[in-house]
């Protein structure tokens, strides 16, 4: 059995940040991702980031990528791709399948920074092709260059489903609409009047009835919805389009945690069931650390500062930071947090996380 | 299709294509992508059939987790082929229910 100080499971930016932040106090770190690419969803993300100068502001999610990854290169994270985490055991112990082997891997401090998968929505036709998970367009598009359509409808207008049907627009794909349930608009004004400009017309109250074709997706049925979400007769609508993407949210990845006995709790505004876990990012069992989406579904910039302070807090926790030192860094973390957990949209996260810290504090 | 440029990401660097064999028709791929991309690039979107209602599947995901676009794959069946890289000429069928070992190999 190999062993390490400090195993992180997924190298998206929390996973990323809580590397970089732990190997630079002397931490021992094995960084574990699936995919032959560490990074995660953030080269997918050509647009530019919100929030503060020190929040990458202005900066656009794949140029993060490249910084985070030069960043964990120099500072000697060892990093291991095409791994696939599988179980989590009683004694900080991983399985691991690496190139078609498994392996144990022993850790005195776990972190889990697994992210997100996309919500899916079931209605006839959903499961023709051309009905694609936003994340989906986004790596096709975004990283592989390929339009799947030239025709789109998206559902959804959170922030995804705003940006990725800009990002559509960008690759000049055209998108006939983007369709929310709710009354109003779902993600930030700025994304929303980018699409308008465009003329890509948000329809609120309207949901998807059906995907049509032979084969593949030719036609989307949409239907309008009343205040208590049933559906209008008469306001059927068809799109001829090959593409449907569905943007609907996400939800935790969180098996891993699950497996390992972490408690749980759920929070809806977060998106579903999440470990609870402290302010260091300490779940209810000792030494299993979580950051980023699989904390609580939020963005690329809090998922890093997530990660920072598992970071930290491991480093701390195994001797290489003084208790001084380690709240000194904390502190500049917890305020750029705070900054970015602020705002009618942030608010909300923000009471929720602190929901869950309260219980973890509790017991 | 090919996103050959964007104002964003600029121009698409220079890509080593080869080809690859998908049920007996030979297409044009880049080194490295994934399948699927190959695959949609080209025009195809029916990836495979479903065992009971022999209803098409094709890409949902695109990051592994879906299973919709399994392939036969150099006749291994059930071949994730949004997260399998291009190989110069890999052999790729349709998958017909829960497919097959054997078939063509590369």
């Amino acid at each position: 059995m190999r062993e390490t100080e400090f195993a992180i499971v997924g190298a998206g930016p929390a996973g990323l940040s809580a590397a970089i932040e732990a190997a630079r106090a002397g931490v021992q770190v094995t960084l574990i991702d699936e995919n032959d690419k560490p990074g995660g969803q953030l080269f997918k993300q050509i647009h530019k980031f919100f929030g503060s100068k020190e929040h990458y502001a202005g900066v656009r999610g794949i140029d993060i990528g490249v910084q985070l990854l030069h960043e964990v290169e120099t500072c000697g994270v060892e990093v291991m791709l095409n791994a696939v985490v599988w179980g989590i055991f009683a004694d900080h112990t991983l399985g691991i399948i690496h190139d078609h082997k498994n392996l144990h891997l022993k850790a005195k401090k776990i972190l889990l920074a697994t992210g997100a998968s996309e919500n899916a929505l079931a209605f006839p036709g959903w499961t023709l092709p051309g009905v694609m998970g936003a994340g989906a367009i986004q790596t096709l598009v975004n990283i592989h260059r390929v339009l799947p359509g030239r025709r789109v409808l998206m559902v959804g207008s959170g922030n995804v489903g705003l940006i990725v049907s800009y990002q559509l627009l960008q690759a000049g794909a055209e998108v006939v609409a983007v369709l929310e349930a709710m009354p109003k608009i779902g993600g930030y004004g700025v994304h929303a009047s980018k699409l308008r400009r465009h003329g890509v017309p948000i329809l609120t109250s309207t949901t998807i009835k059906e995907a049509r074709g032979k084969g593949k997706v030719e036609e989307a049925i949409t239907i309008g919805l009343d205040e208590h979400w049933r559906e209008i007769p008469g306001t059927e609508k068809a799109y001829q389009v090959d593409v449907i993407c569905l943007a609907l949210g996400l939800t935790p990845l969180s098996e891993l945690a699950w497996m390992a006995g972490c408690q749980f709790d759920y929070i809806p505004q977060l998106g579903g069931h999440i470990p609870v876990h402290d302010a260091n990012m300490e779940t209810t069992v000792n030494g299993i650390y979580v950051a980023g989406d699989v904390s609580g579904i939020e963005e690329a910039s809090t998922a890093m500062e997530e990660g920072k302070l598992a970071g930290i807090a491991v480093a701390e926790a195994l001797g290489y930071l003084s208790a001084a030192e380690a709240a000194c860094k904390k502190e500049v973390v917890l305020r750029r947090l705070d900054e970015l957990r602020s705002g009618p949209f942030g608010g909300v996260r923000k009471q929720a996380k602190e929901q869950l810290h309260q219980q973890r504090c509790s017991q | 299709m090919r996103v050959e440029e964007h104002p964003i990401l600029g121009e698409m660097k220079k890509p080593n294509v080869v080809e690859i064999e998908v049920d007996g028709e030979i297409i044009p791929a880049i080194e490295g992508e994934p399948i699927a991309a190959a695959l949609l690039a080209a025009g195809k979107s029916i990836f495979r059939y479903t065992r009971k209602r022999n209803e098409p599947r094709g890409v949902f995901c695109a990051i592994g987790r879906c299973t919709d676009c399994m392939m036969v794959v150099d006749g291994i069946p059930n071949v994730r082929t949004c997260v399998t890289p291009v190989r110069a000429g890999m052999k790729i069928q349709t998958q017909h229910g829960l497919g097959e070992f054997g078939g063509p190999l590369s």
